[in-house]
């Protein structure tokens, strides 16, 4: 079985969803602190994409696109010690 | 340590995608793992994304190669009756002599 992102050839007999959408700002937000963090050469595209591809298929499934960048992004700062998942849950819990 | 890894084939040389199924991050599809096809282009080096993803340089950099398939080749079905190909850029390391 390939891997839950490896979708090649995948059988789907659904046809291609065309729809057009514009994304919501904390998409482009989130777009943007990747572009900010890959300046400061905190993290490649390279680890983006296995960041992604390592999140359990279920929640891969389940999240969006830029959810899943986000997922990824969380993850690399917290394994480079950029910050820890507490200071993320506090700042998450400040917002909410 | 070389910075770049030597360009093993050329344009028109007939290859074999390995059939391997690592755990780590690596750019190759499941779906032309174990085909053979046909070099038609070489795209250049670039660092290598399997260590890349890892925090690691991506040194010695590796081939990229444009390698086309026969879609009859990969798929069973409709498609095994099509005239169409394929094409995919590959790693070096992911690819042997057909």
């Amino acid at each position: 079985m390939p891997a839950v992102h490896d979708r090649g050839g995948w059988p789907n007999d659904e046809p291609i969803d065309r729809t057009e959408h514009e994304h919501a700002y904390w998409e482009k937000s989130t777009h943007a602190l990747l572009g900010a963090i890959g300046e400061l050469r905190m993290i490649v595209t390279d680890e983006l994409r296995r960041g992604i591809e390592s999140l359990p298929a279920d929640e891969y499934e389940k999240l969006s696109y830029y959810e899943k960048w986000s997922a990824s992004i969380e993850k690399l700062l917290v394994e480079k010690n950029v910050l820890t998942e507490e200071e993320i849950d506090a700042k998450v819990r400040e917002m909410l | 340590m070389s910075t770049e890894d030597a360009v093993l084939f050329q344009r028109g040389d007939e290859v074999r995608v390995k059939e391997d199924f690592p755990n780590h991050h690596h750019r190759t599809p499941w779906f032309v793992k174990g085909k053979s096809g046909r070099i038609t282009d070489l795209c250049g080096a670039f660092p290598n994304p399997e260590t890349r993803a890892y925090g690691g340089t991506g040194l010695p950099m590796q081939p990229l190669y444009r390698v086309e398939f026969k879609q009859s080749d990969l798929w069973e079905g409709e498609s095994a009756n099509s005239s169409d190909k394929l094409l995919m850029d590959i790693y070096q390391n992911w690819l042997e002599p057909a």
